[in-house]
């Protein structure tokens, strides 16, 4: 019943959002000790999959990175619910991003994002090559060398209060301006 | 010097009821990430261009709850089910290269794909499902920076 409402309803306002996403952390390790964080399923499935002699991925990877595959696998099950219960969410951002996101080119704001640049088709084209391929490289090489990602760093390590954790946030943050003001304008 | 990269990751709990609850919480996750909208590219924009407050009040307030109960569970020294002290393991700061760099290189890939790991998966489950893409190449990022490891500054 509870989880029905949920599904339906629409997007959630800040102040429900935030506090939900922050109680994964006590959550997870009340559960088992495990430390909120999403980016080492990629290093886990490296370790698994791909044969390596780099010592970084040698290590048993079931018996430390299980539970994380599990814990993203649920991730994809939850979008797809969502998705599928909920129905089709066109998210309301502010009209000053509409324009701003216009003079860049791009008109489609239905959905979660711009059609034209996330889609199959696009990777044909060279902005969706570098935005997908490109964008989802610099994701894994740069979360592996930070040791960590938005989950593990900027809720989880700043949740600790751990200092490493507020550099790898700040990085996050100035890769992200960077890329937003002087690299999507050439781009698109 | 330790670093700490160089060890395998800690081994949280993994008894078959445990790795239930995580996959049910991994469920829960996509669909919060989905409700909040920060998996959608259009949110970090705004973000990036500070034309709202919306992801920043979210990002804050799921610090500050994160922070309140990792505190109260530091305080109570409060166990995990299976009965184990619960610890946060901190992180080798070392010269700190790893941190910046490897988070400048994470934040030009985040608005690119306007998403951060979690959000790629979520995304998938969506039916974006151009984002396997997206994630089959963050494999191959983490992939070589495994490999390029020995010979990049941290």
């Amino acid at each position: 019943m509870i989880a029905a409402v949920i599904l339906v309803s629409g997007a959630w306002p800040w102040y429900v959002a935030g506090p939900a996403i922050g109680l994964f952390v006590p959550a997870l390790l009340i559960v088992g000790n495990a430390v909120f964080g999403v980016s080492s399923c990629l290093r886990h499935m490296c370790a698994a999959v791909v044969p390596s002699k780099a010592e970084y991925f040698r290590y048993d990877w079931k018996k430390t990175g299980l539970w994380n595959l599990l814990f993203v696998l649920g991730i994809l099950a939850g979008g797809f619910l969502a998705s599928h219960f909920g129905g089709a969410q066109n998210v309301a951002i502010s009209e000053a991003t509409r324009l701003s996101l216009a003079k860049l080119g791009i008109h489609d704001f239905s959905g979660l994002a711009p059609r034209e640049l996330f889609h199959w088709s696009a990777l044909a084209t060279l902005q969706g090559f570098i935005l997908i391929v490109g964008g989802g490289f610099l994701v894994g090489f740069g979360t592996a060398y930070a040791g960590g990602c938005t989950s593990g760093h900027a809720i989880s390590g700043m949740a600790d209060l751990q200092f490493p954790s507020l550099i790898a946030t700040a990085g996050f943050f100035a890769g992200g301006l960077i890329a937003t003001y002087f690299l999507l304008p050439l781009l698109l | 010097m330790i670093n700490e990269a160089n060890r395998a990751p800690a081994s949280p709990t993994q008894a078959p009821w445990a790795l239930l609850a995580y996959l049910l919480l991994g469920v829960a996750f996509g669909v919060v990430l989905t409700k909040s909208e920060v998996l959608s590219w259009f949110r970090i924009q705004e973000m990036f261009r500070f034309q709202s407050p919306r992801m920043y009040e979210i990002i804050v307030s799921a610090i500050v709850v994160a922070a309140i109960s990792v505190q109260l569970i530091k305080r109570w020294g409060a166990k995990s089910i299976s009965g184990e002290p619960i610890d946060v393991p901190r992180k080798a700061l070392g010269r700190g290269i790893r941190y910046a760099a490897g988070g400048i290189i994470f934040g030009l890939g985040w608005a690119f794909t306007g998403a951060c790991p979690g959000p790629l998966f979520a995304l998938v489950g969506n039916g974006i499902t151009v984002m396997a893409v997206a994630i089959l190449a963050a494999l191959a990022g983490t992939w070589l920076y495994g490999v390029l490891r020995p010979r990049l500054p941290h």
